[in-house]
Formats: C-alpha cells, structure tokens, sequence
C-alpha cells in the first residue's frame, strides 16, 4: 500500500459561499482561523467530527470537501 | 556557547517581529517558555547559594533538597498560572485585542506532542540521574540532574509547541 495523502476543497468552498472568510468559517466550525489556515495548506489533517462540521457548514457531504490522494507528490 | 545564545535571540527576535500573525496558544507557549527560563535562573541564583557545605551523603543535604523541591513545584506552578494571568491582561489592555483563551483540537494536539517531547527529555534526564548514582557520584549530583531535566523538559515542551505552530502543523 502505498502513501496517501488527504486533500481537501475548503479554499474552493468558501469561494463558492460568498467569499467566506476563514475567520467566518472558524467561528461556524468552532475552531481558530489558524486551524483553518493549517487546514487549506494541507499541513493538519482534522478529526472525524471537525471533518462533518466542515461538511456541513458549506451544506455538502463529506467527500464534496475532503478528498483521498493517492498519488501524493 | 555564545554561538548558541545568539542565535536564540536573533530566533526570538523574528519571532517577536512575526507577533501580529501568532495565535494566543502561541504567545501562551512564548510566555511560559520565558517564564521557565526566568524561575530556573531564580532558582539557580537563590537556591543553590544555600547548598549545606561539608559532607555530600549527610542528612542534611537530602534535607536541603527535599526542601527545595517541596517548595519549587508550588511555587513554579503559581508563578507560571500569574505570568500568564498578568501577561494575557497587559497584552489586552496594551493591544484592545480580546484574548481567546479557548484551545481547539489542533491545540490540543500540539499541545499534546509538545508534552510528548518534553517526557522525553524528562526520561532522558531521569536516567542519567540515576546514572549518576550508579557510578558512585554524590546524592546532589543526582539531585542537580534532576532540576535541571525538569526545567530542560519543560522549555523543550515550549520550544516544540512553538516549532510546530511557526510549521502550521
């Protein structure tokens, strides 16, 4: 098996909600705007639950956000 | 040594001129790092005058230390909860920020490779003050060994919290 890698949509999400801010989607989220920071740079890789709040924050299933890379570079 | 001393300063200073994008967890983690570094200093310069001279093995010296750590654990602990308590409200009143004082996962996560890295250090430490006894060096060595593991173990817990968040792990 191989190395994957966990990739995901936020960046392409908040554009597509109005512009959302990364301190709006934190504060929906419960998190700080630097975990959403670490998030988008794919540097931190969140829990199950923080992942479904994503989700449903932009009112899309799981893997409309996150998705698995297999063939990181 | 002074290589070393340097370098931390010139490390400290870019980290100061990069404050306006730190998180509170971050300048929390600054704080209690300076904050060791300055109760390791107090105690270097108050308690180990007093060390009872004359012989190493004597009840005295164990007295002295037992002593010691009795009242530096306590006394660590509260000195570190007021410099942060004091530091958080200054930095509000300087800066009109409203300090968060609530952590999330990612927080915690650091926060939990930081204490990782710091048992680490303290294991290190523990042994080697064992170490110490076992080839036959005084009780103080093991003692000394030992305050010094601590303190080391926790500014390594510091500096590892504050590397992994300039990371944005």
């Amino acid at each position: 098996m191989g190395t994957w890698a966990i990739r995901n949509n936020i960046r392409k999400l908040r554009f597509h909600h109005d512009e959302m801010t990364q301190q709006q989607l934190a504060e929906k989220v419960s998190v700080t705007r630097q975990t959403i920071v670490a998030l988008e740079k794919g540097k931190y890789t969140p829990s199950l639950e923080l992942a479904f709040r994503i989700a449903r924050a932009f009112d899309v299933s799981l893997e409309e956000v996150f998705f698995l890379d297999e063939n990181p570079s | 040594m002074l290589h070393y001393v340097w370098y931390t300063l010139l490390k400290v200073r870019y980290i100061l001129q990069k404050e306006h994008t730190m998180s509170s967890q971050e300048r929390q983690a600054i704080v209690s790092l300076l904050a060791t570094l300055l109760l390791a200093a107090i105690f270097l310069g108050y308690v180990l005058p007093r060390y009872p001279s004359g012989n190493p093995y004597s009840p005295e010296v164990f007295h002295f230390w037992g002593l010691a750590v009795v009242i530096l654990v306590p006394v660590s602990i509260a000195a570190n909860i007021a410099i942060s308590i004091v530091f958080s409200i200054v930095y509000s009143m300087a800066t009109q920020e409203k300090a968060a004082f609530f952590s999330d996962e990612r927080d915690k996560f650091i926060e939990l490779r930081g204490l990782r890295n710091a048992l680490y250090v303290f294991l290190c430490g523990f042994f080697l003050a064992m170490g110490s006894l076992a080839i036959g060096m005084p009780p103080s060595v093991m003692f000394i060994v030992l305050m010094c593991s601590g303190y080391g173990s926790g500014m390594v817990g510091n500096l590892s919290q504050i590397y992994l968040y300039r990371k944005g792990s």
